[in-house]
């Protein structure tokens, strides 16, 4: 019982400095999200008007790596750096909630011209305006937080 | 290759072919580092529950829960900057041809910049800004905590588990892309 309270009272430091690494790796995500140039808004006009290629290209190749890491993960059970076993949860098998939400998102997604990687990547950028965008964002998702007993899922 | 070229290959545009995959290889490397799924809106729970909301979607620990994905976030702001402010692309942004000229029938200009010049603290305080941005950042929020994910967690990580709902999800996210751009769009900028 000690052991246990003197390691929940070591946590919040060591908690931070152990997940350092997850800071390095947004730091990586964020990098290619504006050499991609997805954060901008013009690129997400040119994908709602299927006029260029370019933010297919990135998300369908995106999607494949993503894909074909996985398998090889799976398939050579391969453990986190830490020795951990690797494994994903899978959604909820209820549809509503996913075409529902998917339009609300989508519609401010072409309105902002930014979903949540780049709103932060924007702001990294020095555009301080999407710091309002955020904020309204964090609004959006409190007033579902609210509502979410009344609402179908 | 010398110094100079490749500071000129960080400083410019990377093609989708290149751009694409590098994105796609954070979904191995947060599993790698910790066992985490690739998401970028569960931070606006996060937040939420940060802030004190007191609602039950957001009474759980998030030092515990979301530490990480904090960091992750607060990492995109820092690599942004980084890529952005000092390896920014000098030619500023070129956007396609066919898509300036339907823009423009908006009455919205291309200029070089990442957005138009609505989105910034002037344009804030207009109708027009008011509704791109206030009114879009709450449409992103509530959408996201309502369909559980955004393009990271459904579109890209989602779609590469093979999740049924990610698809459904990335076509509701497709059809009001898609009506935000065709009438949304056109009836805002014509206030």
């Amino acid at each position: 019982m000690a052991s246990i309270q003197v390691k929940t009272a070591a946590r919040p430091a060591s908690l931070v400095l152990g997940q350092i690494k997850f800071l390095a790796a947004g730091l990586y995500f964020g990098f290619v999200l504006v050499k991609a140039e997805v954060l901008s808004w013009y690129r997400i006009q040119e994908m709602f008007r299927f006029q260029t290629f370019h933010m297919y290209g990135v998300i369908g190749t995106a999607v494949l790596v993503a894909a074909l890491s996985l398998w090889l993960l799976r398939r050579f059970k391969v453990k986190t750096f830490d020795s951990q076993d690797i494994s994903l949860k899978p959604k909820a098998p209820t549809y509503f909630r996913y075409i529902s939400g998917g339009i609300l998102f989508g519609l401010g997604w072409a309105l902002t011209g930014a979903c949540p990687g780049p709103i932060a990547a924007l702001i990294g950028t020095g555009s301080s305006v999407f710091l309002v965008v955020l904020a309204s964002a964090v609004a959006g998702t409190w007033l579902y937080g609210i509502l979410r007993p009344k609402l179908p899922h | 290759m010398n110094a100079m070229s490749v500071l000129h290959y960080l400083q410019e545009p990377w093609p989708w072919y290149i751009a694409g995959p590098l994105i796609g290889l954070t979904v191995p490397l947060l599993l790698l580092l910790g066992n985490k799924d690739f998401g970028v809106s569960s931070n606006l729970r996060h937040m939420c529950s940060a802030l004190g909301s007191k609602a039950r979607f957001f009474s759980y620990d998030w030092r515990k829960e979301g530490a990480w994905n904090l960091l992750f976030f607060l990492g995109i702001c820092l690599g942004a900057f980084v890529a952005g402010v000092l390896l920014a692309n000098p030619e500023g942004l070129s956007v396609a041809q066919s898509t300036t000229q339907s823009l423009s029938t908006l009455g919205i200009t291309t200029n070089g910049h990442l957005a138009p010049d609505i989105f910034s603290w002037a344009g804030l305080f207009s109708l027009k800004g008011l509704l791109l941005m206030i009114g879009g950042g709450l449409l992103i929020g509530f959408g996201t905590a309502y369909a559980g994910g955004c393009t990271s967690g459904h579109s890209i990580l989602g779609l590469a588990n093979f999740q049924l709902p990610s698809l459904v999800a990335t076509l509701g996210f497709f059809i009001g892309g898609l009506v935000s751009t065709h009438f949304l769009l056109p009836f805002i900028f014509k206030l």
